[in-house]
């Protein structure tokens, strides 16, 4: 059974990170202390209006925190794929010669790592956010499930456009301004900097329908109880759409790549 | 056969910056029209010089890297499109890097092989404990791969591309590193696994002792092709046509003329004078000296590096 094998490179690759938990708290100290500081800000906008975008002060102190703890996991800010630095030093070969399906491979390594990333980076600054500040924490375990499954296809959206970018390292020497561009496209349209609700007019309504609005966006308006029947289906098939069409964009840059790849070194 | 290749060719391009936005493309052909086969069993010495296109052709062979040109079949697969089933049947060690992931235990290492070559469960702990036994691995099995040493870590690859029983089994310079006792586990290991397994193994070295013990056939790479391919026999007979003494004349002289030896080179009154191997160096000194004044000898032994020069050359 093939699954097996990707199932067990999740979990190896939640336990090869467990080896390096003393790094992960410079970021999960980096992330509650700015989340603080976005909730203060946030605090001081909301007391103009009340609402604004449809979110009232509870809810954008929420995303606020929902969108610091998913920085790990979404690997907001960094691209987290291995690929570049395997390519330059010609270990990717061994990756070409094991008998798996190479972007299935790399899905259930980011899938290892987000798993890691979600207990590891986001409890911490989500559960100090709630501690300071009044967040709405949903209490029906139904509305957890939603969230959960509205997070998975978040991160198989998040991993499928970091693939795409990572991948291009197998045509250019140095693929940085591309995984640059792509993360910085990640944390702004993610919403992570500024929310897309506050994002104006046409400009809300493009980032809105962007693969991003997958990784923050939708899950907290699930985990805030927003959406439910057909619009929570609506809200599924449009993170499953996306998800879908960039890996299949993704086996055709694999396949392609495959062709015209230069292994470094002896 | 289990690897034919024939008139296999790949041709790396490469983008320059030359300028501000000028590129130039230039192109190395690292492999080309190499003819090669490879019958079930064998033990192959793959050698030749730094660049000669070894490490090139054995990506191809292992399915990582498409050919340029010519035809290329591997127990009887085609490596690119059929790289996974090839896969299944092959095992690839290379040297300079491991195949193994960095900060995963060993055993965590072979636990993922178990499922990714779906193994069989049986036959999967026979072998791990047979070549952990072998190789010595059995302190070393909860031990990360970061921390292990280089020869402990070649050990670890050696056991990691066996344990799905692959039917040939390509190392690209296993040896390189390595301290002379564990050079001599690992050789003496791929000498029985050829022997009693009868798994096909192409071995590319720059140890010629590793040849040496372990390979009866040899072939040479030089600028991406075939510089020589036979026994390793007549290869050391060529070998052993190469010893050179150098003579020094009182004056400068026509080629001198003794048994034995020709003259490949003359310098003003400096003579080299190639000679076999096995001729008794003294005599012929003696029968220099006894025709023409000599100032002083010297004689220089051949190296490989130098033979394989030559094999193309000629
Ligand atoms: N990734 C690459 N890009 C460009 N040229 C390469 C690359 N890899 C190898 N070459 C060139 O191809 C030739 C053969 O290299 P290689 O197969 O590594 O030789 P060997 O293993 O026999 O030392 C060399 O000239 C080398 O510089
Ligand atoms: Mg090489």
């Amino acid at each position: 059974m093939t699954l097996i094998v990707y199932a067990l490179v999740v979990r190896q690759t939640f336990r090869r990170f467990l080896t390096y938990r003393a790094a992960i708290l410079g970021a999960v100290l980096a992330n509650t202390v700015f989340g603080a500081v976005k909730a203060f800000i946030v605090t001081a906008v909301w007391r103009q209006r009340s609402v604004i975008g449809g979110y009232d002060l509870p809810d954008i102190l929420t995303y606020t925190f929902v969108a610091q703890a998913l920085i790990g996991p979404m690997s907001l800010l960094t691209n987290n794929l291995d690929i570049p630095a395997r390519v330059r030093s010609g270990d990717i070969g061994t990756d070409l010669f094991r008998p798996v399906d190479f972007q299935g491979y790399w899905l259930s390594v980011d899938l290892g790592r987000a798993a890691f990333a979600l207990l590891g980076r986001s409890l911490v600054p989500f559960a100090v956010g709630a501690l300071l500040f009044r967040l709405r924490v949903p209490a029906d375990p139904r509305v957890w499930a939603a969230f959960a499954v509205a997070l998975t296809l978040g991160v198989l959206v998040s991993f499928s456009v970091r693939y795409l970018a990572a991948m291009s390292a197998f045509w250019l020497l140095d693929e940085k301004g591309v995984t640059g561009f792509v993360n910085m496209m990640t944390t702004f349209l993610g919403g992570l900097t500024v929310p897309l609700i506050l994002f104006p007019g046409w400009l809300g309504e493009v980032a809105r329908a962007l693969p991003w609005a997958s990784v923050v966006l939708v899950p907290v308006n699930v985990f805030l109880g927003k959406l439910s029947g057909a619009a929570l289906a609506g809200a599924y098939a449009f993170e499953a759409a996306w998800a879908v069409a960039l890996l299949a964009l993704g086996r055709l840059v694999t396949a392609r790549a495959r062709q015209r790849v230069v292994v470094q070194g002896g | 056969m289990l690897i034919e290749a024939e008139n296999l060719s790949k041709t790396y391009t490469l983008r320059k910056k030359t300028g501000r936005l000028k590129r130039e493309r230039t192109t190395v052909e690292a492999v080309r029209d190499l003819n090669l086969s490879v019958a079930e069993g064998e033990l192959l010495g793959y050698i030749g010089p730094n660049g000669a296109g070894k490490s090139t052709s054995i990506k191809m062979f292992t399915g990582i890297l498409s050919p340029s040109g010519g035809s290329l079949r591997v127990a009887g697969l085609e490596p690119i499109r059929e790289r996974k089933q090839l896969a299944r049947q092959i095992g690839v060690v290379f040297g300079q890097r491991t195949t193994l992931w960095w900060d995963l235990p060993l055993r965590d290492s072979f636990a993922l092989l178990h499922r990714m070559y779906a193994i069989p469960d049986e036959r999967y702990a026979e072998n791990l404990k047979r070549y952990v036994d072998l190789l010595g691995l059995d302190d070393l099995l909860d031990t990360p791969v970061r921390q292990l040493s280089l020869g402990q870590r070649m050990r670890g690859d050696l056991t990691a591309a066996l344990l799905h029983d692959p039917s040939i089994l390509y190392l690209d310079e296993p040896t390189i590193g390595l301290d002379v006792t564990s050079k001599a586990v690992v050789r003496e290991f791929l000498a029985e696994l050829n022997r009693e397994r009868g798994t096909t193994i192409v071995l590319t070295t720059h140890d010629l002792d590793d040849i040496e013990r372990l390979c009866r056939r040899v072939v040479v790479i030089d600028h991406g092709t075939v510089a020589y391919d036979g026994r390793l026999a007549a290869l050391r007979a060529r070998i052993a046509t190469d010893r050179t003494l150098i003579v020094d004349l009182a004056r400068p002289a026509a080629p001198v003329e003794v048994p034995n030896a020709t003259v490949t080179r003359v310098d003003g009154p400096r003579q080299w004078l190639a000679f076999p191997a096995d001729a008794n160096a003294a005599e012929l000194i003696a029968a220099v000296a006894s025709r023409y004044e000599v100032l002083d000898v010297s004689i220089r032994e051949t190296d490989i590096e130098d033979v394989i020069r030559e094999l193309y050359s000629s």
